[in-house]
């Protein structure tokens, strides 16, 4: 990336201003760095440690963990292309081929001048507007070579909604102001929370039966209540906004359209919980969303929604944002907390649980972007309400973003549950082209396959649970007849053996064995015995790994054996 | 432990009771279960990375790791059911196929014993590396190395607080670095020696013992590591 022009200060005297928080700046440092220079050399490395009082191994050891991070120049520009699978089934391969042509260069080099570095990437977060790619700090969607060399700056993503709760201030109010905010009924469940008081603000969270939005669908009030009780201080909120999960942007979309939203959530939490500092991780390749929390933040200080006595409620609270470094493993929450920390990304061994051993090891809440979204709403409209939405076992509004081949991809919020047939054929406008639909990838890369006998599955926690099936993070990946499926495996291969942390070695030995043999079926060329080989690699996998990775690496590719297993028999399809 | 709470659980089919703060591993030794292990090591702090030691508590979706999971009221834990012997074997076919374990005898031992076959992943991509000899006391063959961390941590927190080593990379392609892979001598290292002695599977091995592999006897070795410190400029 290019040495900015905005930094008013030297990289000596950043690294001095923050000398003295240690080893916690070791990632922002490094960005910093990565940003000015296009590159961190032995020199600046050596400066980071000195200053900050890391060993200098460690130092490489972080670096080559993160996938922004590179200890070689690079070139003034890097332009990343999504080969996850919506983007890869939408073009990004004859993306790739163009760019070789156009620009003369492949993946992992600089063109010839030197000016652009390409690089594959897994999924941006951009999925509706595929294929895409992410130049420098600039998104661009319906990627070609003109739109990379010339970044439009068009990206928008289409919010869908019947009934808007969630969405509801999203295109209506500008993003940053926080008088548009508040003259949208802003903050009104922040007040209404201030009046309830820490415990009824828990005991809301729990009647309103409010699950977790992060993917894994847990009670957000067994987390807030074993925050609230644990005796460990200072307490801590973090608002996990690393969304990688392929097929999935909910949160950035949130983040860019109502991002006071989510620091109502997070206020709400820290004064539940009794916390009095909050971090958001926001992963490094949203940097729009990034500049857009910063003023969020700036604001909310200047007008005393941040900092002491906040309100004049006698509640203290401050927000620091933090930036990832292209690393799908960090949204995983004790991975999170490693990063902050200065650390590679390795989720810890639990127990203990971040209620009591989180961020530096003290009581942490950690929640999703769109859980804390549902926090305001709750705390505003109050629980009979709230719970008017949604189904008894999945109250609330809930989020979907739809890309593939289908008509009209975006975001889309369910107030009323509704199933995978009418997400897409009726909301979604259908197939594209009125093609047939092949396969669904529902809740992502974590996810499963649903073949379209399966689409009559309400897409609520319980039906799909009955089902087989998850919602995860909410992602929809629809494929249509023309879909490459062989493709797909091969793409979701890649994104795990790319992103697996290495930890532990199911994971690290598994997701690379597993892409070995899927890059085999998708070449045609799968040996006798390898769906047997791909069943030990995956049930070795979900079996035995350490953090969620692993245990979800092979979900779809064993739900896929199950739907076709003569695909990876060598068979044809 | 005298007086310390006890927990009753029940290992392979057998009603026992333990004192509270034992791994599932300390008990399963102790009534003579045999639990295979990897990366677990007396000296070092368990991070329950290899996963060979897992075992099946009913009742839990996944698999745990007997080194790091503490014994609990009730448990019922079967440490060689048909999910928990898939994966051991798995493990160590997927392993072989990534690493050189020819200098891991006990490794070769737990492929035997879980019916592993050598051969089980055909044209897998292996974490092949030259041979680093850049100091007279002893070299990194990585080719050899299964991530265990034991180096890693020997150098660190767990015993020397020298902190030379580190790990790089990511998911597979992980390896042993040092600070942008500078030789050992140019390092924080003081060849303490701890890393070789934690280290299971011969990819950090003495000099010594390398140029005996080599062939050499003792007085060509002496030649050779007098001739590599004049080379140092260190005579
Ligand atoms: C590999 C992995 C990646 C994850 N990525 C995210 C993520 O990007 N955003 C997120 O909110 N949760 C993510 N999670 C889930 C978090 O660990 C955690 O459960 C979540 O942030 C909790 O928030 P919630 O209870 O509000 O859902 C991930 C989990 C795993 C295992
Ligand atoms: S399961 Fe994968 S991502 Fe998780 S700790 Fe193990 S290697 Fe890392
Ligand atoms: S070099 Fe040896 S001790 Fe270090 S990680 Fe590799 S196998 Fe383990
Ligand atoms: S011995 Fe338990 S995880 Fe390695």
């Amino acid at each position: 990336m290019k040495a900015s022009g905005d930094n008013p200060i030297s990289y000596e005297s950043f690294l001095q201003q923050i000398a003295n928080r240690g080893r916690t700046m070791l990632l922002p440092a490094l960005l910093e760095a990565q940003a000015r220079y296009g590159h961190i050399s032995p020199e600046v490395a050596g400066a980071i440690g000195a200053a900050l009082c890391v060993p200098l191994a460690d130092i490489t050891g972080v670096i080559e963990f993160y996938g922004m991070l590179y200890d070689r120049p690079t070139a003034e520009t890097i332009i990343r292309v999504c080969t996850s699978p919506t983007c890869s089934s939408q073009g990004a391969q004859t993306l790739l081929k163009e760019l070789d042509q156009s620009l003369v260069v492949t993946p992992g080099h600089a063109t010839p001048d030197g000016k652009h570095y390409l690089e594959k990437t897994e999924c941006l977060g951009l999925c509706d507007q595929a294929p895409t790619a992410l130049v420098d700090l600039a998104a661009v969607g319906r990627a070609n070579s003109a739109r990379i060399l010339n970044p439009p700056g068009d990206f928008h993503t289409a919010i869908y909604a019947d009934t808007p709760v969630i969405t509801r201030r999203c295109g209506k109010v500008e993003p940053t102001s926080l008088a548009n905010f508040l003259a949208h009924e802003g903050f009104a469940g922040f007040h209404n929370a201030l009046k309830l008081g820490a415990e009824e603000i828990c005991s809301r969270v729990k009647d309103s039966g409010l699950l977790g939005r992060g993917g894994a669908a847990f009670s957000t009030d067994i987390k807030w209540e074993g925050a609230a009780s644990a005796s460990g201080k200072p307490k801590y909120i973090v608002c996990n906004a690393d969304e990688s999960e392929p097929g999935t942007f909910k949160d950035r979309v949130l983040l860019e359209n109502d991002p006071f939203a989510i620091l109502e959530g997070m206020l709400i939490a820290g004064f539940a919980i009794g916390a009095e500092k909050g971090f958001i991780y926001i992963r490094g390749e949203y940097p729009r969303v990034q500049q857009i929390f910063q003023q969020v933040i700036d604001a909310a200080y200047e007008n005393g929604y941040l900092g002491e006595d906040i309100q004049g409620a006698e509640f203290n609270f401050d927000v620091e944002l933090r930036s990832g470094g292209g690393a799908y493993i960090c949204g995983e929450e004790t991975a999170l907390f490693e990063s902050i920390e200065g650390k590679r990304g390795y989720p810890r061994l639990k127990p203990p649980f971040p209620t009591t051993h989180g961020l530096y090891q003290k009581p942490t809440v950690i929640n999703n972007v769109e859980t804390f979204a549902n926090v305001g709403v709750i705390m505003r409209i109050g629980v009979e309400a709230y719970r008017a939405y949604g189904s008894p076992g999945s109250s609330g509004p809930w989020l979907f973003c739809l890309s593939g081949d289908v008509e009209n991809p975006g975001l889309y919020e369910i107030t009323q549950p509704i199933t995978l047939r009418e997400l897409i054929y009726e909301r979604g406008g259908g197939v594209r082209d009125n093609a047939d639909l092949q396969a669904v990838l529902l809740g992502g890369a974590a996810g499963k396959f649903v073949s379209p006998a399966n689409l009559d599955v309400r897409l609520t926690q319980e039906d799909t649970r009955a089902a087989g099936l998850g919602l995860g993070s909410g992602a929809v990946v629809v494929l249509s007849e023309h879909a490459d499926l062989r493709q797909t495996f091969a793409d979701l291969g890649h994104f795990f053996a790319h992103e697996s942390c290495g930890k532990c070695y199911p994971c690290q030995l598994g997701s690379q064995r597993q892409s070995e043999i899927l890059d085999r079926v998708a070449n045609h060329e799968a040996l006798p015995g390898d769906l047997e080989r791909l069943q030990d690699v995956g049930w070795t996998m979900t079996d035995a790994s350490l953090c969620g990775l692993g245990q979800t690496a092979a979900s779809a590719v064993l739900s896929a054996i199950e739907l076709w297993p003569d695909i990876f028999q060598g068979g044809a399809l | 432990m005298g007086s310390a709470k006890e927990i009753s659980l029940t290992l392979d089919g057998k009603a026992v009771k333990v004192p509270a703060g034992w791994t599932l591993l300390q008990a399963l030794e102790h009534f003579e279960i045999k639990i295979p292990v990897i990366c677990f090591h007396g000296a070092t702090t368990p991070e329950g990375i290899c996963r060979q030691c897992v075992v099946e508590v009913e009742g839990r979706r996944t698999l745990l790791p007997a080194c790091v999971t503490l014994v609990g009221e009730d448990m019922v834990v079967h440490s060689a059911s048909e999910r928990v012997l898939r994966a051991r074997r798995t493990i160590l076919e997927m392993l072989h196929a990534s690493s050189d374990l020819s200098q891991s005898p006990e490794l070769q031992e737990q492929m035997a014993t879980y019916n592993a076959d050598p051969e089980r992943f055909p044209q897998a991509r292996r974490r092949s590396a030259e041979v680093l000899d850049d100091n007279p006391f002893y070299v990194r063959d990585y080719e050899k190395c299964i991530l265990c961390w034991r180096c890693v941590q020997a150098c660190g927190d767990d015993l020397q607080f020298t902190y030379a080593l580190a790990l790089g990379g990511r998911g597979h392609e992980t390896h042993i670095a040092t600070f942008f892979d500078a030789p050992l001598p140019e390092t924080t290292c003081v060849f303490c020696g701890n890393c070789v002695a934690v280290c299971p599977t011969g990819a950090l091995r003495s000099k010594t013992e390398f140029f005996l592999e080599q062939g050499m006897d003792y007085d060509q070795i002496r030649i050779e590591k007098r001739k590599s410190r004049r080379d140092r400029g260190q005579s």
